[in-house]
């Protein structure tokens, strides 16, 4: 009955060698993103030093480059964009989960499986063509089509979220006559809080991260940190897929420098908001 | 060690009461059980899931070609040493394995064994039907591929073989190609059974293979274990006493109790014997109690 | 002693208070009237400027994309942008080699990948790690991921279809390993112990029995990725260069694709470019939903039946 067999075994440990070195694929992926871009930005930092958060000046000519402008017109727009898309995805997927009939509930979640379907580009040209005649290239513009962007994946996530909800808490606040909107204050807000701002803080990474479409409409202005949302601005992803083409030396380090803060900043966001939304769902399916 | 004699201080051996078709001249002879006809000798076999024991020291030696039944209340470790006897318990990274499993002399946790061809040997039924998601004639000629058995002449002789000994080919002859997830449950479970048999091993066994169907489906399949003990060994599970009354020729009962070192409850064997022996005048008062109903 | 409960200490049967049942306190049915109308409204608010969009892309694009069919689907692209007329062959071949080259990457990479995590890493430190670093490159903005490859890649070997391709397998990686991860997990384990129990080795339990299992979800996880990498433009700016005519290189040479084209058109001034943006926008947009489409409906008729 001894059998020593070895080649299934040596098959076997090959394809146990291949899964991992595939999983490993990614760190190595992750790594060298952040080493090159990380080499490629430090020529302007020290060149410049901490002035480069806080400069407003970008100036190829003189080679002096501040990140201030093109920080503030990625938060401009992101804001700006939240400020339109929460309300309406929070409401569509109210509407969805608590007052659409059933045969409407999928037909809806489709319609907005569809605005997400479109590509960011697309959206792009819709912007500017559409949409820039009327608002300009400016702050608003980009808000809007960012805006068209992120709201279905906050409304997916909310719908996920809104749905954990234990159906005995909704039940409760029936049986003691509320209205919907009561129940929903009720029992379904308390509930889904944390996880709705999770979604939220989702969607703001994506806006944040968003190029294409912002590039098209932004107005690639320079120096631009105004309040007034007609103004033309800029934003970290919009110059650097703008200005990179003709780019040399400082001002490439300097766009690289750029994209490490976005990535830094989006990772960031993008990891606490994922710690919110899975903490507030394992917190309410455990109940 | 006799039939009667007193277990030995300090250890319970159990070792396989002499058949009644023994001469009664070598019934004085040798004593013991026949070694040539014992499939599976457990020595002080434990298992450990960390530093949890799970079973304390079973030593029992399973005949050949022969129902062996495991019964006793549930967490008693019955499963576990089931397990062991195909190396299931492999699968299970805390697990710890300790003692002799030997199958006709060859010890199955050996080195130089392959686990692969000791499960192909000693084939297992599982407590729920787990037919591949595929059709019934691939479901039953899994085994035989990875084994590398082509050419569909072969298979063909080969699927229809094991569901003729599973007593389900009648049944399915005509939709062999049709999902295997459309048959009934009782019928999954016979399917499992001759796709268990199809790679042709020496052994099987079942883990509580009645427990999810109904009587009629259960009678059936325990028609099909009587048939299959002419040319398989089998060892059952089962929580079913009256089952294993029917069906076991030689029956083991396992009870749980507190280990004096852990306090935390640990599976045992109590008693193993002929089942007629065990049902009708067993030895140790739990047993008793167990048959007769007082807990479990 | 009057016994609790008999009507000489209850007194008379108590009377309705209300004649109906509507809700108490003023207003409350007007507010949950409200509440139910703000989200109606917010449906509609959510649709309209989809309309607007498909709308537009449909009106302006199918013009182009129609004139003298096929010829906006096989016509070089013109080099003169001020002409117009249709022409994007170029960038329909380049949208199908850097899209088809990515998914030839990155999905078999994604799988084994998901695979390890799965099946042999489950909650190793590694295993951990790894899914971690996965679902933090999913949050990384796309023209990170360009910069990335023209760095390591473009300036050494020049734009090309492979380029672009690697950018966008960056990108589509993480997401087919997260939802390939997912659909793993819901194989039940009693498939995997059923071929254990046959002697088979844990290699041919995954290739034959998991994978098999997992594969409409996994197929339709994919096709979804692919969906979302046909419409990326960040990643090619830098990897992929400009070309107007048909490179069937992959492995060289400057490509285009039609995001690139849509986006270099949609600053022009001339309409004749500008209707060409419309027109490649409607052949990806119908691209990115056929293949979204093709994923759900891969869902639908090849899931699981569920076991009695």
């Amino acid at each position: 009955m001894a059998i020593l067999d070895a080649r299934p075994q040596r098959a076997d440990d090959g394809f146990r060698w291949l899964v991992i070195g595939s999983a490993a694929v990614v760190l190595l992926l992750l790594g060298l993103i952040a080493i090159v871009m990380t080499a490629g930005a430090v020529p302007v930092f020290r060149e410049m030093g901490f002035t480069f958060f806080v400069s407003r000046r970008w100036s190829v000519a003189g080679d002096v480059y501040g990140a201030l402008p093109f920080m503030w017109g990625t938060l401009y727009t992101s804001v700006i964009a939240l400020a339109i898309s929460v309300p309406v995805s929070l409401g569509v997927a109210l509407f969805i989960t608590q007052v659409a009939p059933p045969w409407l509930k999928r037909p809806l979640v489709y319609l907005v499986d569809l605005l997400a379907v479109v590509p960011s580009v697309v959206f792009g040209l819709w912007g500017i063509l559409m949409i820039a005649p009327y608002l300009g290239r400016s702050f608003l513009t980009t808000g809007l089509i960012l805006a068209m962007m992120i709201t279905p994946i906050i409304t997916s996530l909310s719908r996920e979220v809104i749905e954990t909800t234990p159906a005995s808490e909704e039940e409760a606040a029936y049986a003691l006559g509320a209205t919907r909107w009561e129940m929903i204050c009720g029992s379904i807000w308390p509930h889904s809080k944390g996880g709705l701002v999770g979604a939220v803080m989702l969607g703001l990474g994506r806006a944040m991260g968003e190029t294409i479409a912002a590039a098209l409409t932004i107005g690639s202005a320079i120096g631009q940190i105004t309040l007034d949302p007609l103004k033309p601005g800029n934003s970290m992803p919009a110059v650097i897929a703008n200005q990179w083409g003709e780019a040399y030396d400082l001002q490439k380090s300097a766009l690289v420098a750029l994209a490490v803060v976005l990535f830094a900043i989006t990772v960031l966001v993008n990891l606490i908001a994922t710690a919110i939304v899975q903490r507030s769902m394992t917190r309410t399916r455990g109940q | 060690m006799t039939p009667g004699d007193e277990p030995e201080e300090g250890t319970t051996k159990h070792t396989l009461p002499r058949r009644p078709r023994v001469s009664a001249a070598t019934a004085s002879a040798a004593p013991g059980a026949d070694p040539a006809s014992v499939a599976f000798d457990l020595d002080k076999l434990e298992v450990h899931y960390g530093a949890f024991r799970a079973v304390r020291e079973v030593t029992l030696q399973i005949r050949d070609r022969e129902i062996t039944a495991f019964i006793g209340p549930s967490g008693c470790g019955k499963t576990t040493v089931l397990r062991c006897l195909n190396r299931m318990n492999d699968l299970i990274a805390s697990a710890r394995v300790t003692g002799k499993v030997s199958y006709h002399g060859i010890d199955l946790y050996g080195a130089n064994v392959s686990v692969t061809e000791v499960r192909q040997r000693i084939g297992m039924v599982f407590q729920k039907p787990n037919p591949f998601p595929t059709s019934v004639y691939d479901n039953v000629a899994y085994g035989p591929r990875i084994n590398g058995v082509r050419g569909r002449a072969k298979l063909d002789a080969l699927v229809e073989r094991s569901l003729r000994s599973a007593a389900l080919w009648d049944e399915v002859k005509g939709r062999l190609s049709q999902s295997a997830l459309g048959l009934s449950g009782g019928q999954q479970q016979r399917l499992c059974i001759a796709r268990a048999l199809a790679v042709e091993p020496e052994v099987v066994l079942m883990d509580e293979p009645c427990s999810s169907l109904d009587p009629i489906a259960t009678a059936r399949i325990e028609d099909l274990m009587r048939e299959l003990k002419r040319t398989y060994t089998i060892v059952i599970v089962t929580h079913n006493m009256q089952q294993a009354a029917r069906v076991s020729d030689c029956t083991a009962f396992f009870t749980a109790e507190a280990d004096p070192e852990t306090g935390n409850r640990t599976g045992l064997l109590v008693e193993f014997d002929a089942t007629a022996k065990i049902f009708e005048s067993p030895s140790d008062a739990r047993t008793e109690n167990y048959i007769s109903g007082r807990f479990g | 002693m009057i016994p609790i409960g008999s009507p000489a200490q209850l007194g008379k049967p108590s009377a309705p208070q209300r004649g109906d049942f509507r809700p108490r306190g003023r207003g409350r049915a007007a507010k949950n009237a409200l509440a139910t109308a703000t989200f109606g409204a917010a449906v509609v608010v959510l649709a309209v400027p989809l309309a607007l969009v498909l709308w537009s892309v449909i009106g302006r694009g199918a013009h182009v994309a129609l004139e003298r069919f096929p010829a906006f689907f096989t016509q070089e692209i013109p080099i003169v942008s001020r002409r117009a007329g249709p022409g994007m062959g170029p960038a329909i071949l380049g949208t199908l080699l850097v899209t088809g080259g990515a998914t030839l990457i990155s999905v078999p990479l994604g799988i084994l990948g998901a695979v390890y995590l799965n099946e042999y890493g489950g909650a190793s430190r590694f295993a951990r790690l790894v899914r971690f670093m996965a679902m933090v490159m999913t949050g990384v903005p796309s023209i990170v991921m360009g910069l990335f490859v023209y760095m390591v890649w473009t300036i050494r070997f020049g734009f090309s279809a492979l380029g672009g391709a690697l950018a966008l397998a960056c990108l589509m990686l993480p997401v087919v390993i997260g939802s390939t991860e997912q659909m793993l997990k819901l194989v039940p384990d009693t498939l995997r112990e059923a071929a254990y129990a046959l002697g088979a080795t844990k290699s041919r339990v995954i290739l034959t029995v998991v994978l098999r299992a997992a594969l409409p979800g996994t197929v339709s996880g994919s096709l979804l990725a692919v969906a979302r990498a046909a419409g990326e433009t960040a990643p090619l700016l830098f990897a992929v260069g400009a070309s107007s005519s048909y490179n069937a290189d992959f492995l060289q040479g400057a490509n285009t694709a039609l995001p690139m084209q849509i986006f270099g058109n949609a600053t022009s001034v001339f309409v004749g470019a500008q209707d060409r943006a419309w027109g490649a926008a409607l052949t990806l947009v119908l691209l990115a939903f056929l293949v979204t489409l093709a994923a759900r409906l891969f869902t639908a008729r090849f899931a699981t039946p569920e076991s009695n």
